[in-house]
């Protein structure tokens, strides 16, 4: 009795501004003070009570149940992709937590903003190996940017303001908060959100040092063959137009990586194409070509540079990365300019000369033209019957002059659709490029078509990568959000065959895939559906697909052994680039 | 040219921030020779002391990829001219040999070693000091029946530092944080999707 009265007292003594409101709930009031309004998640066990907050929040929340936890953070990277905000992860203990690592490790590799709340067993369960228990934050640690477990719901309103400033600020990247179901299920003195703006231990943004800005323009404004080659840092820092005005004042060509794509208008009269393996031909060589390299916002990943010790050894480097971890880390620079992009390019802009540069440029055209002779030309149009991947990408240049949101897996389909793809628009392009995770497309543009409902949401996969998350048209039934899915079929794992053939002899090993009726498949999950073998069909196909006011099919029979070039092939320098087969 | 590195790491003090920091060598395959965990010269901010053989391109990466991490605040890397350093060893002998051999006596105070603990049975000594000195002692006790030996992780002091006092205010200062957008198609969600 006493005990009772006293508890009583205590309560009456707190401030009246505080309520008492469980740890579930404060995580989804955490959410909406994020301005969170998508959700994608899988209900279990130890999420439950985060579930049943969610029953009464259902209207000001919308959560996409997906049909594994797989597919909720790749559709949660789709979202974050094309819209520039967290996507949000829901996902139980044990193998739902287990279920995320694919995601996590792409999007920490990608660099792509994602909050991940998973639930966890009773604290006093905790390494017991109780049902449903793994250590989630330690298998977790090396793919996620920050990872923290709550056992107290007290603890949630701030870790979770921390989890969406970490995720989204700096260089972005995936966090996760694992939470005890005990302390979803407690109940708290709610003291209302506050967003974290500061974190002692962390800088995001290293300082500006302006002598090296300096010291950069006066290389540019010396420069006789400058070449810009930029990433995905132009997008993730919101710098699209800073980036534009300075190559349009510098009048540098500027080629992007796989990850920059869409930063710059495909067709822009300075961009020059795609770095890479499989990018394009002019961008590759004249790399060994230029004086001054200017790298933006990319990190010079090994399918960008070949061989390290042929790559640009004749140039000045200078490097403009908001990570400091970035600079020197695989190319030495000449002049590292630490910061964000948005505040370090118009610093740069200023300080350089208008310049053009025709005779520079026109080498860039003329090894354009080379490949357009030796490799484009058939691709795009070809002679052939066989239908290639190249004609299908034009042919949905056309219809969607180039305003649609690209999604695209992992292989053939995905460089050929990079390299033809034409895009208008910022955040048009969603593909898994440091990972290159199989099975990402579906699920990704499902949350892309989320993330930006206004434009079409094209998801161009193989055959092979469909069948690894295919059964997330349960989810596209379900939802209904618009995914255009056209599923380039070769009856072969592309690339890996195409290694094989080139470098293994033609000695195809388990590249030999065979598939469902695909048609049918999505019928199952009353998706409409098409495929086809003819190039007469095509255009009307697409239109078909395009017009389609749901989510459709559409797959293409492309040619079976067709290859994709041009092609760095592996250990050689990008100079050493090669345009058909008989130059491997 | 491979070399001893000390690498010095101040933290904040987090459950987990030593496994994201084991990682980062782990991952490069690279062995940590000695690691310490301890408080600073600032209250609250914890001090890794590690030491790695390693060239100094590799170990500039490598404070660069701790830097990262959301909890460090800063880490330093130094040679062995820019460090004072000590570890610490503790020696189990028998005491009725020590008591037997007047040389075994000598030899521990020749080695700076201190009785720890003295009993009918067994002796403990310390020795603090570098590497090749409290190693020289295990191979002087060997004869004499050392039982048991055990040696610290280094800790090390940076000759140039000025601590992290005056550091720890520029981590202090604030910035404004971002703003979150709002999704503009998805306030209008009903228009847009159906369950």
């Amino acid at each position: 009795m006493q005990t009772l009265e006293l508890k009583k007292e205590t309560t009456t003594a707190t401030p009246a501004t505080t309520t008492q409101i469980s740890g579930s709930e404060a995580v989804l009031k955490a959410l909406l003070a994020e301005k969170v309004d998508t959700i994608f998640g899988y209900p279990g066990g130890a999420i439950m009570p985060i579930y049943d907050a969610l029953y009464d929040y259902n209207d000001r929340l919308n959560h996409i149940l997906v049909r594994h936890e797989q597919g909720a953070i790749h559709a949660a990277q789709g979202f974050a992709r094309v819209s520039g905000r967290v996507g949000v992860v829901f996902a139980t203990s044990g193998p739902g937590a287990t279920n995320l690592v694919t995601g996590l490790a792409d999007a920490m590799i990608d660099s792509t903003p994602v909050v991940c709340v998973t639930g966890q067993v009773f604290a006093h369960l905790l390494g017991t190996d109780a049902f449903q228990e793994t250590d989630v934050i330690n298998i977790t640690t090396p793919v996620t940017k920050w990872n923290y477990q709550v056992t107290d719901a007290n603890e949630i309103p701030a870790v979770l303001a921390k989890a969406f400033y970490i995720a989204r600020s700096g260089r972005p990247g995936p966090v996760v908060i694992d939470i005890t179901k005990n302390a979803q299920l407690q109940l708290f003195d709610y003291a209302g959100y506050e967003k974290c703006e500061h974190i002692r231990s962390y800088r995001p943004k290293p300082i500006v040092r302006k002598e090296y800005v300096e010291e950069a323009a006066r290389l540019i404004n010396n420069a006789e063959r400058p070449f810009v080659i930029f990433g995905q840092g132009v997008i993730l820092g919101k710098a699209e137009k800073e980036f534009k005005k300075f190559i349009e004042k510098s009048g540098i060509p500027a080629a992007w990586t796989i990850m920059g794509m869409s930063a710059l208008p495909t067709d822009h009269p300075l961009g020059v194409g795609m770095l890479g393996m499989h990018g394009n031909y002019g961008p590759n060589l004249l790399t060994n070509e230029c004086d001054v390299l200017i790298a933006i916002g990319m990190r010079f990943d090994d399918r960008v540079t070949g061989r390290l010790d042929k790559y640009a050894k004749q140039a000045k480097v200078i490097h403009l990365d908001i990570d400091p971890a970035e600079i020197d880390k695989n190319v030495k620079s000449t002049v590292p300019v630490w910061g964000d992009c948005k505040e370090t390019l118009p610093l740069l802009t200023e300080l350089i000369e208008q310049k053009v540069y025709p005779q520079w440029l026109q080498r860039f055209r003329d090894c354009q033209q080379r490949e357009e002779d030796k490799v484009i030309k058939e691709e795009l149009n070809p002679t052939s019957d066989v239908m290639t991947m190249g004609e299908v990408i034009r042919e949905l240049n056309e219809l969607t002059n180039g305003d649609a949101i690209i999604v695209t897996d992992v292989g053939q389909h995905q460089m050929v659709a990079c390299r033809y793809a034409q895009m208008n628009g910022t955040r048009s392009n969603v593909t898994s490029g440091g990972l290159g995770t199989m099975g990402f497309a579906l699920p990704a543009a499902i949350g892309a078509a989320y993330g930006d409902p206004s434009r079409h949401t094209v998801a161009i996969i193989g055959d092979g990568g469909f069948q690894m998350t295919l059964q997330e048209l349960g989810t596209i039934m379900q939802f209904k959000p618009k995914v255009k899915i056209m599923i380039l079929n070769n009856q072969f794992l592309g690339m890996v065959r195409q290694w094989q053939q080139l470098f293994h002899q033609n000695r195809y090993s388990f590249v030999n895939i065979t598939s469902p009726d695909f048609v049918q498949v999505a019928k199952g999950f009353g998706i409409a559906g098409k495929s086809i073998n003819q190039r007469a069909d095509l255009k009307q196909a697409l239109k078909e697909m395009l017009e389609h006011d749901e989510s459709f099919l559409l797959e293409v029979m492309v040619g079976k052994e067709n290859n994709v070039f041009p092609m760095v092939p592996q250990g050689r320098g990008v100079a050493e680039i090669v345009l058909c087969r008989e130059e491997v | 040219m491979k070399q001893e590195y000390t690498i010095t790491v101040y933290t904040e003090n987090q459950i987990g921030l030593l496994n994201r920091i084991a990682i980062i060598f782990s991952r490069r395959k690279i062995n940590i020779e000695s690691l310490n965990t301890s408080p600073s010269e600032v209250e609250s901010v914890h001090r890794f002391t590690i030491v790695i053989n390693e060239t100094e391109d590799v170990v500039r990466k490598l404070c660069r990829q701790i830097e990262k991490q959301v909890e460090v605040l800063k880490a330093y890397y130094n040679t062995q001219e820019e460090i004072v350093w000590q570890e610490l060893a503790l020696y189990k002998v028998p005491t009725d040999i020590i008591a037997a051999e007047v040389k075994v006596e000598r030899l521990l105070r020749e080695h700076g070693a201190k009785a720890v603990v003295i009993r009918k049975d067994y002796t403990v000594f310390e020795v603090a000091g570098h590497r090749e000195e409290t190693d020289n002692l295990i191979k002087v006790l060997e004869p004499y029946g050392l039982i048991e030996f055990v040696r610290s992780g280094r800790v090390a002091i940076i000759k140039s530092s000025d601590g992290f006092h005056e550091k720890l205010k520029e981590f202090e200062y604030r910035e404004p944080g971002e703003d979150a957008i709002e999704n503009e198609f998805l306030n209008e969600n009903e228009k847009v999707f159906s369950m």
